[in-house]
């Protein structure tokens, strides 16, 4: 069975967090990595920058260009993570736009996900039509979960679908938003969520888009198998000691 | 039809719709809707009666005479310099503002680079009185003040791109982004040949009218509307698209596309993108585009705000790849010696993005008598101040 599922058969209320790969120094990637499982995450969501990330909002585009100046490659990336299940066990998913995974290839990043222990991926501009047409053949063939995300825009046609092409969890936004917005659950946030929770998905959902503090992630976790911080943790982790800064910030979590 | 789009939205291996599911259902509303409402007589009617009555189309079709006796051929220029607002990217914003009406839309977005498509969005949402929001990078709104106020007069909100180069590859960013924070009531007039499928397309089909007006005065000026050449500027390539639509299947007419290399291809300050480009995927298609190996989009340059743009439209990589259209490319020095020589010529100042066309007849060789159209598709005021400072006027 694969890490992720493994994971959500075990435990409830699942964290996952994003980082950028390369930020706040090249050679954090690990470092990273090792303090957040010490620290209590359950999933880690690496990125891997790009030059015009359209779905996201200001501090990651910070991040991915502060990487890309101080030279993160995805080649430099997959060398960083050599030794990646030296030192973490938790699930591993990259998370990054198309374009740089087809300048490396699709077949040689799915060998190098593969070979680096690397359990899946996130690729927001990828759409369902051309992961089932160019990857997902590849990405079965290593082993590899890709996330889709919905929206609260998403059509339940669609979302069974998705449904249908997942075999670890579905992204679910928790609204039509670039990343970094405040989560503001209303009514009809509230009724999506019910709504999603409703259709008994083969898959458990993890909830993400403008979750920051405990009140947010409790309330995430009310409606999904957990949730995704991203933004929130990128901010944290800008300057300062980072394993002090990072063991900080989960505690607000994980206490 | 071997050059248009197929009904999975791709030209080839072009095109296809690389958004995030945030942008699915715009994007899908607009793909099952675009072709049935461009069909629609009443559409139809209103907007060639837009186009005649306050575009002030059809624009001429002029047999230049001193530029024929120039060069040995008969070179006709295409006047979309006479469009209300100055340039072709009118005849796309009537269209998709049209477009965004039927779809019940309240808000407009748009990206503008020199300002021009902003202006023809902004001009559009005045005309039928619609919420207007321009996002232009912080370098442009600094270089292009003219078109900034032009913008606000005209009732737009003008946003700063203050990410990455600040220029029109970021301005697209931020629309983009704007529209995934605006899921339900926004329509974005992109203003190329670019972005995800149905984009490239709709856009291509409301600048048609180019080439739909082209074939029928040529046939009224020379007796036959097949030209031998039609030319035009390439930055994401909407004026070309235009150009060449009603003639891309007649292979007895060659298509010449002219790309902006700036100071050079290989200078490193050069917006020459099927020369230094590769294939990739930039704002929602699959294209050619300037990048790195790591496939980090490059930084283009030209003199020419309107062909300062890394990618080419999807149906333009497909028309270069496939070897029917000619692409070639023409540096900022030839473009603006080619504009001077285009206003003492035939006392008509065209737009630098236009010039870059009209540079490219220098190079060809004519047996004499061929029929030549150039696309002249922008006029030269908002480029005065380049004019004045390269040639110390």
């Amino acid at each position: 069975m694969n890490r992720i599922k493994k994971l959500f058969q075990e435990k409830k209320n699942i964290l996952s967090i994003y980082y950028t790969a390369g930020y706040p120094n090249l050679s954090d990637t690990i470092k990273i990595a090792e303090a957040l499982q010490k620290s209590g995450a359950d999933i880690l969501e690496i990125g891997f920058p790009y030059s015009d990330p359209v779905a996201d909002g200001p501090v990651i585009q910070a991040s991915s260009k502060q990487a890309l100046d101080q030279g993160m490659t995805l080649k430099v990336l997959f060398e960083q993570l050599k030794d990646l299940r030296k030192h973490v066990t938790i699930p591993v998913l990259l998370m990054g736009y198309v374009n740089p995974v087809l300048q490396f290839g699709v077949e040689n990043f799915c060998k190098a996900c593969a070979e680096a222990g690397v359990d899946g991926c996130i690729v927001p501009d990828l759409p369902m039509a051309e992961y089932e047409e160019f990857y997902q053949e590849c990405f079965e063939k290593h082993n590899l979960s890709n996330v889709f995300l919905i929206t609260p825009q998403t059509t339940e046609e669609r979302i069974h679908k998705i449904d249908g092409l997942t075999n670890s969890f579905i992204y679910l936004l928790s609204s039509s938003a670039t990343t970094g917005k405040n989560l503001e659950v209303g009514n009809t946030t509230e009724a999506y969520f019910s709504r999603i929770k409703a259709m008994n998905l083969k898959n458990p959902t993890m909830i993400g888009f403008g979750i920051s503090d405990k009140q947010t992630f409790d309330k995430a976790c009310s409606y999904g198998n957990g949730a995704i911080i991203g933004t929130a943790f990128v901010k944290a982790i800008a300057d300062g000691n980072l394993e002090e800064s990072i063991s900080s910030f989960m505690k607000k979590f994980r206490d | 039809m071997k050059y248009k789009v197929n009904e999975k939205g791709y030209y080839g291996d072009f095109g296809g719709a690389y958004i995030p599911e945030m942008l699915y259902p715009n994007v899908e509303e607009l793909r099952q809707n675009y072709l049935k409402i461009i069909a629609d007589p009443e559409f139809q009617k209103e907007f060639h009666q837009l186009l005649k009555d306050y575009v002030g189309r059809p624009s001429p079709l002029y047999l230049a005479k001193r530029y024929s006796e120039k060069y040995g051929a008969n070179i006709f220029l295409k006047r979309e310099d006479l469009n209300h607002t100055g340039a072709h990217k009118i005849n796309n914003t009537i269209g998709q503002i049209l477009l965004a009406e039927k779809l019940g839309k309240k808000r407009i977005i748009a990206e503008t680079g020199a300002g021009q498509h902003g202006v023809a969005t902004a001009t559009v949402c005045a005309l039928r009185n619609l919420e207007c929001v321009i996002y232009m990078g912080e370098v442009d709104i600094e270089r292009q003040a003219p078109n900034v106020a032009r913008m606000k007069m005209l009732g737009a909100k003008v946003v700063p791109a203050s990410s990455g180069s600040k220029t029109l590859k970021d301005a697209t960013n931020e629309a983009m982004r704007d529209w995934i924070n605006n899921p339900v009531d926004t329509h974005y007039i992109i203003g190329s040949v670019v972005g995800p499928h149905p984009y490239p397309d709709m856009v291509a089909i409301f600048q048609s009218i180019i080439s739909e007006e082209t074939k029928k005065q040529l046939l009224e000026q020379t007796g036959s509307d097949q030209p031998d050449y039609v030319l035009a500027c390439v930055g994401g390539g909407s004026n070309a698209m235009g150009m060449f639509y009603h003639f891309m299947d007649d292979e007895k007419v060659k298509l010449i596309a002219v790309e902006a290399a700036g100071k050079g291809v290989s200078s490193g300050f050069s917006a020459a993108t099927t020369y230094l480009g590769k294939e990739g995927v930039l704002h929602g298609s699959r294209s050619i585009l300037m990048q790195t190996e790591d496939g980090q989009v490059v930084e283009p340059h030209s003199v020419s705000a309107g062909l300062d743009y890394p990618g080419i439209g999807p149906q333009h990589a497909h028309l270069f790849k496939t070897g029917r259209g000619q692409y070639v490319s023409i540096t900022d020095d030839e473009s603006l010696e080619a504009g001077l020589l285009c206003t003492k010529l035939e006392g008509i100042i065209p737009a630098i993005e236009s010039a870059h066309a009209l540079a490219y007849l220098e190079k060809m060789e004519f047996k004499g008598g061929e029929n030549v159209v150039v696309c002249l598709s922008g006029r030269g005021d908002k480029d005065l101040d380049t004019y004045i400072k390269y040639f110390n006027l």
